[in-house]
C-alpha cells in the first residue's frame, strides 16, 4: 500500500492510494476519493511524540567513488537533519539568489517501523515500516570543512522534499535494486540504482543502531548516486525511484 | 509533574567560546579545514540522547569516558524568538577531529543530561551567566557566557540567516573547553552537577555496563 499524508478540505488527512486517486482512510470523510491535484502533499510520516530523528548519508554510492577514484568509506559518512526542513510532493523550494550552485540529490528514504537497538543485518528488514523518495538539495556555496557537510548545507526550510508517499516495506520485496532517477525540466540528469550503495539499507540499520536506538518514524535517507547538476529557480526537478514513487519540486528564488 | 523534555530539534554550536577557537586558530587554515568556519558550525542531539532529569547515563557499546559540555540551551517559541532556557550536559565521546559530522561521538542514547524544568526569561539576562561543573563535589570548571564567540543575540540572528528555528526547538550556545584545549571527563561511577543562578540544574549519574 502507498500511504500519503494531505491537506484537504480544512483538515490534514491519512491516504492511501487507490486506481490513481487518493483515498481517505481515516476522519469524518472517510473513504472518500479526491484527485491528485486537489490536495496539499505533506511529508509521507506520521507526526511522533518527541523530534524525529533524520539521518543522511554522503558518499554512499559506488559509481560516485569509482568515478572519484577515491576509496571506499571505511564507515557510513552520516549527518544529522532538523525535522522542519522536511516540506511534501508538489512544494516550493527556496534557492538563495547569491548561490551559485545547488544540486538535488534523488534518495531511497528508509521510515523505521519499531524501536532499533543492537540490530543485526540478517534481521533489519524486520525493522523498517516502509520506504519514501528524498531530495535531499544541498547549496554547495556554503560548504565548510567544518562538521561537514555542515548544516548551513544541508538543514535549510524548504530544502528536503519527501514523498509523495510512504510505501509499505512488505511491498517493497528488494529494496537494494530499485532504479533512480533524477529529471530537470523534463531531461534525465541523473540516473542509478540502488544495487550501487557502498552500505546497504540492512549495513546501515547495524550500524546505527549499534550505537543509538532508532525509533519508530525515523528516518534514513541513504545517499546520492552521480549525476547532480545546478538547477535554478522555475526548474522542475523530479526525483523518482521505482516502485517508491516520483518527487515533484520546484524551485523559487529566495 | 514528569520531568522536561524537549518537543522540537536540538542544536548544539561548535568551536563558539574564545578560548577554543583560539587554539585552533593556528590549524584552521591547514588541511583538512583550509579557512576557519563562517557560518555557525551546528549539530543536532537526536531524541534518542534526551536524558531526563532522574535518569541516568549508561555508558555502553565500548564508550567508558565521555566529555562534559556544561551548556546553556535557548528554548526556542513563536516567531524563532527565546522563551526560556534551560541548563543542559551535552555529553560527547572525546574527539579531537572537526572534520566530519560527530553523529557517533555525540548521538548516543543519553548523551544529552537535561535539566528538571526551564527557566522564563529573555536572552539579555543570560549574557554573563557562569555555569559551575562540579564532578564528585569538586568544581571542575566555570563557564562563563562573556567569552561567547557569538554572544546571544548573534548566534540566533547567524543562525535565523540560514534556517528557522521552530517552537520547541533548542538551541545549545556553545560548550568550553579547558585551558588544555580538552574537556572534563566523566566515567562510570561519576556524579556530575551543572548549576547557574536562576536555573534548574543537570545532575548527571554515570553508570557502566556491571
Amino acid at each position: 500500500m502507498k500511504h500519503a499524508r494531505i491537506a484537504w478540505s480544512g483538515a490534514i488527512h491519512e491516504a492511501v492510494e487507490s486506481d490513481g486517486q487518493l483515498l481517505l482512510t481515516q476522519g469524518p470523510h472517510v473513504g472518500q476519493r479526491v484527485a491528485f491535484d486537489d490536495v496539499v502533499w505533506l511529508p509521507p510520516l506520521t507526526p511522533v511524540p518527541q523530534a524525529r530523528t533524520v539521518i543522511a548519508l554522503g558518499l554512499n554510492y559506488a559509481d560516485h567513488a569509482k568515478e572519484l577514484a577515491f576509496k571506499a568509506p571505511e564507515e557510513p559518512l552520516a549527518f544529522m537533519k532538523g525535522e522542519a526542513s522536511l516540506i511534501g510532493h508538489r512544494a516550493l523550494t527556496r534557492r538563495p539568489s547569491e548561490a551559485a550552485f545547488m544540486h538535488y540529490e534523488c534518495e531511497l528514504a528508509v521510515v523505521i517501523g519499531r524501536t532499533a537497538r543492537h540490530v543485526k543485518k540478517d534481521d533489519a528488514y524486520d525493522y523498517i515500516a516502509g520506504y519514501s523518495v528524498a531530495n535531499d538539495y544541498a547549496i554547495r556555496d556554503y560548504l565548510e570543512n567544518w562538521y561537514r557537510p555542515n548544516l548551513r548545507v544541508k538543514n535549510r526550510d524548504t530544502c528536503t522534499p519527501i514523498g509523495p508517499w510512504l510505501v509499505d516495506a512488505a511491498d517493497v520485496p528488494n529494496p537494494m535494486a530499485l532504479k533512480l532517477q533524477t529529471t530537470v525540466n523534463g531531461q534525465v540528469t541523473q540516473s542509478g540504482s540502488t544495487a550501487d550503495m557502498i552500505f546497504d539499507v540492512p549495513t546501515l540499520i547495524e550500524y546505527f543502531s549499534s550505537f543509538m536506538t532508532l525509533n519508530p518514524g525515523d528516518l534514513i535517507l541513504t545517499g546520492t548516486p552521480d549525476g547532480v547538476v545546478n538547477v535554478k529557480p522555475g526548474d522542475v526537478v523530479v526525483t523518482e525511484i521505482e516502485s517508491i514513487g516520483a518527487l515533484t519540486n520546484t524551485l523559487i528564488a529566495a | 509533574m514528569s520531568p522536561w523534555t524537549p518537543r522540537g530539534t536540538v542544536y548544539g554550536t561548535l568551536l563558539n567560546f574564545q578560548r577554543e577557537w583560539d587554539l585552533w586558530s593556528p590549524r584552521m587554515t591547514q588541511d583538512p579545514h583550509k579557512a576557519p568556519p563562517q557560518a555557525p558550525v551546528l549539530y543536532v542531539k537526536t531524541a534518542n540522547t534526551f536524558c531526563p532529569a532522574g535518569q541516568d547515563l549508561l555508558l555502553q557499546d565500548g564508550v567508558t569516558e565521555v566529555d562534559i559540555g556544561a551548556t546553556l540551551g535557548l528554548v526556542i517559541g513563536a516567531q524563532a524568538q527565546v522563551m526560556g532556557a534551560l541548563l543542559l550536559n551535552d555529553l560527547s565521546v572525546p574527539h579531537t577531529s572537526y572534520y566530519r559530522p560527530p553523529v557517533k561521538f555525540r548521538n548516543r542514547d543519553g548523551f544529552l543530561g537535561l535539566a528538571a524544568h526551564t527557566s522564563p526569561g529573555r536572552v539579555q539576562d543570560w549574557q554573563a551567566l557562569q555555569i559551575d561543573v562540579r564532578r564528585n563535589g569538586e568544581l571542575v570548571q566555570t563557564v562563563d557566557l562573556r567569552q561567547l564567540v557569538r554572544d546571544l543575540p548573534t548566534l540566533l540572528a547567524d543562525v535565523g540567516a540560514f534556517m528557522t528555528l521552530q517552537p520547541g526547538d533548542v538551541l545549545m550556545v556553545g560548550t568550553d573547553c579547558l585551558a588544555d584545549g580538552t574537556r572534563p571527563r566523566a566515567k562510570a561511577g561519576d556524579q556530575v552537577e551543572i548549576s547557574a543562578p536562576g536555573f534548574s540544574a543537570v545532575t548527571t549519574h554515570v553508570k557502566g555496563l556491571a
